[in-house]
Order: structure tokens, then C-alpha cells, then sequence
């Protein structure tokens, strides 16, 4: 199986805390990967950092075999430029707790606009994928909308779709649903199964939701204080984990389960 | 007062003038506005520093003093301007520094998460600038803007020190021929008050135009 995320001893703080302290993990190509734990062990971070959001303190990261914050000139690996890290981008996109959709945009043109400045598809193509891409999320008919016309489970499903325009190879979800009010949780988890279902994009979502995360991931990945306790395929993983904090962790969530 | 209005030709002719003045230097003025306030951000160091020391040299020093040095000072080192020409530069370069203080500040405020959404998007800093914070922070700047243009007219009654023919001066000479002095100045402040309510009319106009379908802008970090 081809890893197309790898972290490499990666290490990172902010100030005097140490978020990550020699992390090591991969994703393979097209894998489904849930990020549970305890809040302030690190997850965001890490997607950050794979959104090129953050900066790392050390080791490397590699995305599609080629390093994320670094680039190898001659034998030396330097910290990546800005043109680099445009390059590497092209492969990420992140979906966001808050949304982050364009407020001065119609819905329509949230998806349209990147298209069009990043990936030079003309006007028309470009259209006609936003309103593809409405349809799959459930949003046909509020092209005209603005953000602030729509509900948040609405919003989040726009974001999705205008994350899906420009067909990265590997989706973030940060707490997509965290922000929603509870009724509106379920929307926007549905239209997530349903691309992990049916696309090859590998994904990685932090979550809180672990109904979603046994449906939807491939494997689950415990964190507590930045360090992977325990990793492994949802059904073990919620069932029968071997590492009592992670029993101890899901215990909070028994209900939900 | 009748007399004074027999001097109407003159008053239309400074009120011209005193509009002229304004909204060339008001136009001036928006353009260094963007370029200064938007240079704080570039990557340049140099940039970023010589846009502050822009701001810091015409906000510290006088802006009769600039417009003195604009009209007598540069003939002396061989660069000749009309009077109103000294005084659209004066003004415009003026404002401008204050201006730029407003566009920092909009472009600021539109917060971390857009900026964000934009660099996730792969948008290069030139379309994060162009396409997502400039546009949000229109709005914000626009009222700002209008208080400034307001200041702007006021300073432009600056300009009839160095002898262009703008309300304050025509109201001078009509002082120096009449001997009348209430009258003249009473008339040119109602002027001066219904051109800046003119002003105030089209910057709120604008205002609800560019702030129009987007009622809530999201602000600020997360
Ligand atoms: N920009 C930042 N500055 C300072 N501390 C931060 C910053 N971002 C995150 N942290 C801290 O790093 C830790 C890990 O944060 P995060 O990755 O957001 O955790 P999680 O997503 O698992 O809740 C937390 O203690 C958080 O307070
Ligand atoms: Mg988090």
C-alpha cells in the first residue's frame, strides 16, 4: 500500500508547550482515518500542519513522497518556499469547524472562484461543478444564496462541496460538526459517509462523533498529549481496544456507541 | 448680505474650486491610501518600512507646512507646480497617510479564518489579498472614509494660502472689498456645510451599495 502521508519524528510547540514530540505515523493512499482524543492532544495541529497552516519544529513531513516543509536542494533539505508550499497545496484541502466560507460570495461563486483562479478552469466548467457538487451535498437551488442566508449545517455542506471543486487527493476534516447546532449534525455526517464511500480521496477527520468514526473510517487513531496511544481498525478499536486510556477515553462516549 | 450676493459669480467660481480641490485630492488620496495601507503587509521588509515611515513623516508634520514646502520650496530645487497643483498633492498625500491607517486596519480585521479558508484553497498571498480580504474589508473602510473626506474638505480652505482661488479666498476678497466681514464668512460656511452633506449622501449611498447581500461579515479570529 503506498503512503501518501508519512510524519517523520516530527516534532512541534508553540511557545514553551510541546504539542508534538516525535510523532511518527502514515496514511496510505485513499485510506478513511479517524483522529480521536482528548481536547488539546494535538489533532488539529496536525492537520494544520498538513495544510501547511503550521510550521513544525522538526523531523519531516511527507505528502505523495515528496516533503511538505522542506525541499531537497542538492543533498541539503531546506525549509520550503512559498512556491513550494504552493505546489504541495495543490494535493490538500481542509474543511474547518467554523465553515470559513467567503461571506461575499454567493454560494455559487464560494465554489466557482477557486476553480477559476486556481485550477484555470474556465467560467462555464467551472459552474456547472459547483452546481454538480451542490446536488451531491443536497444544496440544489441556493446558488444565489450568500453564507449568511443558509444554516450552519447548510454552510458546512458548501464548504464540502467547494473543498471537493478542487479535487484534492487528500481531505481534512477538522470537527466539522462541532460547530453545528445538534439537529443539524446529522446532514452534514451523512454527506461524509457518503464520499467515503464512494471516492478514493484519502481523508482524515478529527471527531468527536464516534458513530460517524466507525462508519466512517478505515482505521482510528487514539491521541492523548500529542503521542498515538493506541491505532487500529474501528471495530477492534470501539470494541475491544487493548490500551485502558483508550477504554477509559471512549467510556465518556458510551452512549454515543 | 445683498451686497455680498452680487458677489455670486465669484463664490460659484471658489465653490468649483474648493470642489476641484476635494475630489482630486480626494481621488489621490484613495490611491495612497491602498498603496501605503497595503504595502504594511508586503513581504519586503523594505516595503513594509518605507510605507511606516511614509505615514509617520506626513501624520507628524503640518499639513499647511506640506503645502507650503509643495509651492514654495520645490520652484527653489527646480520643480515647478500651479498653485492647485501644489494643493491637490498637499491634500492628497495628507489624507492619504491617513487613509492608509484605514485600510491597514480593514484589511486587518477581516480575521485569521478567511485567510485561512484562502491559503487551504491554494490561493497565492496576491489572491488571498485581491479576491478575499480586500473585498471584505471594503465595507468596513467606508464610513471611515467618509469622515475623512469631510476632514479633507475642511483642510482644502488651507489651499487659499498659497493663492488658489477656492471659497475661503473668493470670501476674503469679498471681505477686503465690502468691509463687510460676518456676512462673507456666514455665507461660505453654509457652503463648505452643504457640500459635506453632499459628501456625507454619496459615502452612505455607497456605503448600502458595497455592503449589499452581506449584512453579516464575518470578523475576527475563532
Ligand atoms: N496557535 C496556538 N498558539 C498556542 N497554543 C496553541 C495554538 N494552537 C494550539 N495550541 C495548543 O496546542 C495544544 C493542542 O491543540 P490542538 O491541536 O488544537 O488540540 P485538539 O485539536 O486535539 O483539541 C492545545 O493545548 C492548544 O491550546
Ligand atoms: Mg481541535
Amino acid at each position: 500500500m503506498n503512503k501518501i502521508i508519512e510524519f517523520q519524528d516530527v516534532s512541534k510547540s508553540f511557545g514553551s508547550l510541546q504539542v508534538l514530540e516525535n510523532l511518527n505515523m502514515h496514511v496510505n493512499s485513499g485510506e478513511k482515518l479517524a483522529l480521536i482524543g482528548p481536547s488539546g492532544s494535538g489533532k488539529t495541529t496536525i492537520l494544520r500542519i498538513l495544510m501547511t497552516l503550521e510550521k513544525i519544529d522538526g523531523g519531516v513531513v511527507k505528502v505523495d513522497g515528496d516533503y511538505l516543509w522542506h525541499q531537497k536542494i542538492g543533498d541539503k533539505l531546506e525549509p520550503a518556499s512559498e512556491k513550494h508550499l504552493h505546489k504541495m497545496r495543490k494535493n490538500i484541502c481542509m474543511v474547518f469547524q467554523q465553515f470559513n466560507l467567503f461571506p461575499h460570495l454567493t454560494v455559487l461563486n464560494n465554489i466557482v472562484q477557486p476553480q477559476i483562479l486556481i485550477k484555470g478552469v474556465d467560467k462555464v466548467d467551472a459552474s456547472n461543478k459547483a452546481e454538480e457538487l451542490l446536488a451531491l451535498v443536497g444544496l440544489e437551488g441556493k446558488e444565489s444564496h450568500y453564507p449568511h442566508q443558509l444554516s450552519g449545517g447548510q454552510q458546512q455542506r458548501v464548504a464540502i462541496a467547494r473543498a471537493l471543486a478542487m479535487d484534492p487527493k487528500i481531505m481534512l476534516f477538522d470537527e466539522v460538526t462541532s460547530a453545528l447546532d445538534p439537529e443539524l449534525v446529522e446532514e452534514v455526517l451523512s454527506v461524509l459517509r457518503q464520499l467515503a464511500e464512494n471516492t478514493n480521496t484519502t481523508m482524515l477527520t478529527v471527531t468527536h462523533e464516534m458513530n460517524f468514526a466507525r462508519d466512517f473510517a478505515d482505521r482510528v487513531l487514539f491521541f492523548e498529549h500529542g503521542r498515538i496511544i493506541e491505532s487500529g481498525p474501528p471495530d477492534i478499536m470501539f470494541t475491544n481496544p487493548k490500551e485502558s486510556r483508550t477504554r477509559d477515553f471512549l467510556k465518556n462516549f458510551i452512549g454515543g456507541i | 448680505m445683498n451686497e455680498v450676493l452680487t458677489y455670486s459669480p465669484i463664490l460659484i467660481e471658489g465653490t468649483i474650486t474648493s470642489i476641484t480641490l476635494t475630489i482630486a485630492s480626494a481621488i489621490l488620496a484613495l490611491l495612497v491610501s491602498f498603496i501605503v495601507g497595503l504595502a504594511r503587509f508586503s513581504r519586503l521588509r523594505s516595503v513594509r518600512w518605507s510605507a511606516v515611515v511614509y505615514l509617520e513623516f506626513f501624520r507628524g508634520t503640518s499639513a499647511i507646512v506640506q503645502m507650503f514646502f509643495m509651492y514654495y520650496v520645490l520652484p527653489l530645487l527646480g520643480v515647478n507646480f500651479s498653485p492647485i497643483m501644489a494643493g491637490i498633492l498637499a491634500c492628497g498625500l495628507n489624507v492619504g497617510a491617513y487613509g492608509s491607517e484605514i485600510v491597514r486596519g480593514a484589511v486587518q480585521s477581516v480575521g485569521r479564518p478567511q485567510h485561512e479558508a484562502a491559503i487551504s484553497l491554494n490561493y497565492t498571498s496576491y489572491q488571498r489579498f485581491l479576491y478575499v480580504l480586500i473585498p471584505q474589508a471594503i465595507p468596513m473602510m467606508v464610513p471611515t472614509f467618509g469622515n475623512l473626506l469631510i476632514e479633507l474638505l475642511k483642510l482644502t480652505a488651507v489651499a487659499s494660502l498659497i493663492t488658489i482661488s477656492d471659497l475661503t479666498f473668493m470670501a476674503q476678497i469679498i471681505r477686503a472689498q465690502t468691509a463687510l466681514t460676518l456676512e462673507p464668512f456666514l455665507v461660505i460656511l453654509i457652503i463648505y456645510f452643504c457640500i459635506s452633506s453632499v459628501l456625507i449622501a454619496i459615502t452612505n449611498y455607497i456605503g448600502r451599495k458595497v455592503s449589499k447581500g452581506r449584512d453579516t461579515i464575518q470578523a475576527g479570529g475563532d
